[in-house]
């Protein structure tokens, strides 16, 4: 039986993790290769690396530190943040990335999802999708939560699936960062939606919060940043309850 | 030492298919070297052989004749080189596939590749951790447990004729993860992308 996965992200600027780190190991904390080889150990069952520098420099940094990642971890490795053409894609699959996250680029323009999926297999291809409740709709937003690009997210998500996509990321920016637990209606939406896996984001606090998406949304993958860097929280005490749950997990 | 004659090795087939880095990654991390090429002479001196492969089947037969790799291929295999295929890798070695109605395949292994059954399975492909059933004690498997956990990404499965499957998988229905035969050991999963039971896999093959 397929185990459902648990997926850290580690969110990168300026080859730094930016994001869901408690300080209380400096060292290591913010080096990127060193938390990647953690969770490798420490049984995650993919990384997702969401780079959001913003410079002219970026692509030629962003392809150094894939590269030493995917030298060091063994599991399957996403990587995102600012692809925006065929040629982002090849470049972070040369360095050593297993799959390649795009997010705006594929509203702004869908036929990059189809292009990319026949050049690279639909497997390497992962459409991230940010989405607010707005009345009673999910609506996409693009450029990192900034722009309401009008589209309901039910709809593209359905889009993105027949066009190709192998995968999709779900963000709900209701609960991005709020410790609320994962938005079960939302993520449920898309997963009845589309016959690909569905990787829900956004709003884990604890293994129950996983526990909910995995048994009430039927979500494939749950992702989390900062939660894994505590102790009690860390991927194996987090897959141990969901086993005790009665969820097939990799132990 | 005669300086000119290249040494015996870890030789991965490169044919433009997929992420090959990442193969030789895992074995420099088990200390090995090897060394990614599709120069059939490396080929020919290879002690170790690994067909990788990620994409489409009729591609990668494509790819493998107009770089002339099919004949070094099918002799280093003839001549009993310690061989690994992997994912698409596996696949090749079949007769056919029915990947684009029917895809002519290297017929090293007799049987067919096949598409997961969309009408049973809810999700295609088939990506992620799934439990593995050995069914054979072969010394690749020395120190994995049974139904370990390797990762899996295909859509196309292999089926084949003779008694070769060496490990099963289950998905909506038992499909073929390992098969051996001789000198040939494939793996639908990915074993370089499989942590430490797939770490434990590559290290078994080489030390074969």
């Amino acid at each position: 039986m397929l185990a459902k996965r648990i997926i850290p992200c580690l969110d990168i600027k300026n080859n730094e993790v930016v994001k869901g780190i408690n300080f209380e190991d400096l060292r290591s904390a913010g080096d990127p290769v060193e938390l990647a080889k953690r969770y490798n150990d420490e049984l995650a069952d993919e990384l997702m690396f969401l780079d959001i520098t913003a410079s002219h420099e970026k692509r030629k940094t962003i392809s150094e530190l894939v590269r030493k990642i995917s030298e060091n971890i063994f599991i399957p490795f996403s990587v995102g943040g600012g692809v925006s053409e065929i040629e982002d894609i090849r470049n972070l699959l040369n360095s050593g990335a297993d799959k390649v996250s795009i997010n705006t680029a594929a509203v702004l323009g869908p036929g990059l999802i189809d292009t990319a999926a026949k050049k690279f297999g639909s497997s390497t291809i992962v459409i991230a999708i940010d989405a607010k409740k707005i009345g009673d709709e999910y609506i996409v937003f693009t450029h990192g939560g900034r722009n309401n690009s009008g589209i309901n997210a039910i709809n593209w998500a359905k889009e993105v699936y027949n066009r190709g996509a192998g995968e999709i990321l779900l963000t709900s920016m209701d609960r991005d960062g709020t410790k609320n637990g994962y938005e079960i209606n939302l993520t449920s939406s898309v997963v009845k939606n589309v016959k690909i896996p569905v990787i829900a984001s956004g709003g884990a606090r604890d293994a129950k919060d996983m526990e909910e998406v995995f048994v009430k949304a039927d979500a494939s993958a749950a992702l989390a940043a900062s939660i894994f860097h505590y102790e009690d929280s860390g991927i194996i005490p987090i897959k141990k309850y969901l086993k005790s749950k009665g969820i097939n997990v990799r132990l | 030492m005669n300086k000119n004659k290249p040494k015996k090795k870890i030789v991965i087939i490169d044919y433009g298919m997929g992420n090959l880095k990442n193969v030789r990654n895992a074995f420099n991390f088990l200390g090995y070297d090897a060394e990614i090429t599709g120069n059939y002479r490396h080929i020919e001196n290879a002690a170790h052989l690994i067909l990788p492969g990620v994409g489409g089947f009729k591609d990668a037969m494509l790819t493998l004749k107009q770089k002339g790799l099919i004949e070094p291929v099918k002799d280093a295999i003839a001549g009993g080189k310690n061989f690994l295929g992997i994912c698409l890798g596996m696949q090749l070695l079949f007769e056919t596939s029915e990947e684009f109605g029917h895809s002519e395949g290297l017929g090293i292994l007799k049987g067919k590749v096949i598409k997961f059954d969309e009408e049973i399975i809810p999700l295609i492909p088939h990506i992620g951790w799934n439990d593995v059933e050995i069914l054979k004690p072969l010394k690749e498997f020395n120190g994995i447990e049974n139904k370990s956990f390797f990762y899996f990404l295909h859509s196309y499965y292999c089926v084949p004729e003779e008694d070769i499957a060496a490990a099963v998988c289950d998905y909506y229905g038992k499909f073929s993860a390992c098969v051996k035969k001789d000198n040939i050991f494939a793996c639908q999963f990915h074993p370089e992308k499989s942590h430490t039971a797939g770490l434990t896999l590559l290290k078994n093959f080489i030390n074969n």
